[in-house]
């Protein structure tokens, strides 16, 4: 962080008056072939918020998250993740970037060669020089945050339920204590009470560990129950922000049906 | 009382943030400041300023007197600086000294707590002598090993049931199935099994001249070529081929449809998957290894007959007249008759494995490799006895 090369910031004019900024989206285009999946697109995440991301399914939720973390390349725009635009950054500086977020990807991706523990000690091993005792400790550390029992850490990732693959991948993403933690659909696939269970751990770790979440979701409750702002993506731009208030009073007819229809209706209703 | 006001960390530079522990004695007790950042950024330093903290603070307990954690001057707190610090104190704690951590910030006093040090030492006992794990290995290996052959066995068993009931209904046997099958099992391998017995007939060729030709005996090597391409290469060749081949993609074919539950899909439409999936190979592969067989065999041949003729000097015309002196009906007959016997060992290995994976990609790529290895093996295995037989008969 110290002797950074001063960045042009073209956006500036802004960033006085608002909060921090963690991630700044700024006209981004991302396609393949002739398609154009995100078209000059504008989001920010600001620091220690909870953002919620919902879309249609295959409206490119994912690809700007890919996009965000270098996996998927895009045509232009700016992406600005603590005030770094990521395409000057280079070797070093990148990879100080990189440990600075950690990403729980949908399917868990954890390591199948490896067990729950060397897969936690994994980054750790490559990027830090620790001691192996104080990486066992830490890594049974984060096992213990994200709420896996101790047996689990010598297991392989093919002997976990689903849950259970989720929370470990989820310690794995901590495991650098990271400031950005990037969640790929963190509930899909859990039952319900997994499901709320897995939100309350997020909305926990947020707080203690003052996480900057990005999440991407389709999951009502999960934005009714830890979301700060929302963010709905529809024709490749953002077509609505704000708290779940805001969005249940946006006009536009994709975000009027996703938190006007059956589903949602019986989540808005008052707890009796 | 005065003592104990939060210590500001000493002025000037703090050297590029490192972690540090300074000792400060007073009549009260010590104080172990701590300045710099705690993270795993600066990973290194912050085990050993760790280290350095326990170290001063058994020090300062020795001489009696509290213990004072000061964390006024840490710049910056993670989880696994929260995690250090909590484990000294109660290390030192446990070694008898009275330890109190002050003056944390908020957020730091979150963590502490959410980092809290705990005792991992129950995980994780792994007994056994290497003596004893080695023999249990031994044991495993052995006992799994004959479990494979009774569930080889067995599984022929419904093979050969499956096939006896589909020749006692010819509608059940699904030409077209077949069809595709035999194309793509003998029709699209023609071409590297031809050219891989076309090389092998040469080298045997090439090495049967010049070493025979050292006995003058050089036009014995038609003999050599004959019968050993016969009677062993061109069977042995190509089944090896084949499970190699064949039987791995019918293990992948098979095994991602069980993983992708489609074999179970199959059974609760009312469909045999015995009948629907294995059969149909089984008997593509019955009709293809013969005809591959036979092609190996002659383009081994073929091969042979060019080096004799441009290596050893023996003209097409009296290789061919050797050869039908050397050969007989039998020689031939002994290497097709081998063929359908190991396409039923490659097929029924290379099914078994198919319906043994499991439900992760890891396990159709061992049951794959464990497939072509064992149907490699018994196809050795097979030939070797058959050896033994027609030795015995004979023939």
């Amino acid at each position: 962080m110290t002797q950074l090369p001063p960045v042009p910031a073209p956006l500036s004019a802004e960033s006085e008056i608002e909060p921090e900024v963690a991630i700044r989206v700024r006209d981004v285009v991302v396609g393949f072939g002739q398609k154009l999946v995100l078209k000059g697109l504008d989001l920010d995440v600001r620091r220690g918020e909870v953002l919620g991301f919902v879309g249609g399914s295959g409206t490119g939720k994912s690809v700007l998250t890919r996009a965000i973390l270098g996996l998927v390349p895009k045509r232009s725009g700016a992406i600005e993740v603590f005030g770094q635009n990521l395409d000057e950054l280079r070797g070093a500086q990148r990879r100080a970037l990189e440990r600075r977020w950690g990403v729980l990807f949908q399917q868990g991706a954890l390591f199948s060669g490896l067990t729950v523990l060397q897969n936690i000690q994994l980054p750790m091993r490559e990027h830090l020089q620790l001691s192996q005792s104080l990486m066992n400790e830490l890594a049974m550390l984060k096992l213990d945050l994200v709420g896996l029992k101790r047996d689990a850490a010598d297991k392989f990732p093919s002997e976990l339920s689903g849950g259970m693959i989720k929370r470990a991948a989820l310690a794995r993403a901590l495991s650098l204590d990271p400031e950005i933690l990037f969640l790929d659909e963190p509930t899909s696939g859990l039952d319900p009470i997994g499901a709320a269970e897995f939100d309350q751990l997020i909305a926990t770790l947020q707080k203690t560990l003052g996480l900057t979440v990005y999440m991407v979701t389709h999951d009502l409750d999960s934005l009714y129950s830890i979301c700060d702002r929302i963010a709905a993506l529809a024709d490749g731009k953002i077509v609505a922000t704000g708290t779940i208030e805001e969005m249940l009073a946006s006009g536009h007819p994709w975000v009027r049906a996703y938190f006007h229809g059956q589903r949602a209706r019986q989540l808005a209703l008052p707890q009796a | 009382m005065t003592s104990l006001q939060p210590k500001e960390p000493a002025t000037g530079a703090p050297q590029q943030n490192e972690p540090r522990v300074s000792g400060e004695s007073s009549p009260d007790g010590t104080r172990l400041l701590l300045t710099g950042l705690w993270t795993l950024e600066r990973s290194g330093a912050m085990e050993a300023a760790a280290g350095d903290l326990e170290l001063i603070g058994a020090k300062a307990a020795a001489h009696g007197g509290a213990l004072l954690i000061d964390l006024a001057g840490v710049a910056g707190l993670d989880t696994a600086g929260a995690w250090l610090i909590d484990r000294a104190r109660a290390r030192l704690a446990q070694a008898g000294a009275v330890v109190e951590v002050r003056w944390a910030a908020e957020r730091q006093a979150i963590l502490l707590d959410q980092a809290h040090y705990r005792s991992f030492e129950a995980s994780a006992p792994r007994p056994g002598s290497p003596l004893v794990n080695w023999l249990a290995n031994i044991g495993e290996t052995l006992v799994s090993a004959g479990r494979d052959l009774v569930a080889g066995v067995s599984f022929l068993g419904e093979v050969v049931a499956s096939l006896l009931r589909a020749l006692s209904h010819p509608s059940r046997l699904r030409p077209t199935s077949i069809t595709y099958h035999v194309e793509n099992f003998a029709f699209r391998a023609l071409p590297i099994i031809a050219l891989i017995n076309f090389l092998v007939g040469c080298i045997v060729a090439q090495q049967g001249v010049f070493q025979l030709s050292r006995f003058g005996a050089a036009a014995f090597a038609v003999d050599l070529i004959g019968i050993l391409v016969l009677r062993e290469l061109a069977v042995l060749l190509t089944s090896i081929m084949v499970a190699g081949r064949t039987g791995s993609a019918i293990t992948a074919e098979l095994g991602s449809m069980k993983m992708r539950e489609e074999i179970d899909a199959l059974r609760v439409m009312g469909l045999d998957p015995m009948e629907v999936l294995v059969t149909p190979r089984l008997i593509a592969l019955l009709i293809s290894l013969p005809l591959l067989t036979f092609l190996a065999g002659i383009s081994a041949l073929f091969g042979g007959l060019l080096v004799a003729w441009g290596y050893g000097g023996i003209s097409p015309e009296i290789f061919l007249a050797r050869l039908q002196n050397a050969i007989g009906l039998n020689t031939f007959l002994v290497g097709l008759i081998k063929a359908p016997f190991m396409a039923l060992v490659i097929g029924v290995i290379a099914c078994l494995e198919g319906f043994r994976v499991q439900g992760s990609a890891e396990s159709l790529g061992r049951q794959v490799t464990a497939s072509v290895v064992k149907a490699i093996f018994m196809v050795i295995v097979v030939d070797g006895m058959f050896a033994m037989f027609f030795a015995a008969i004979k023939y």
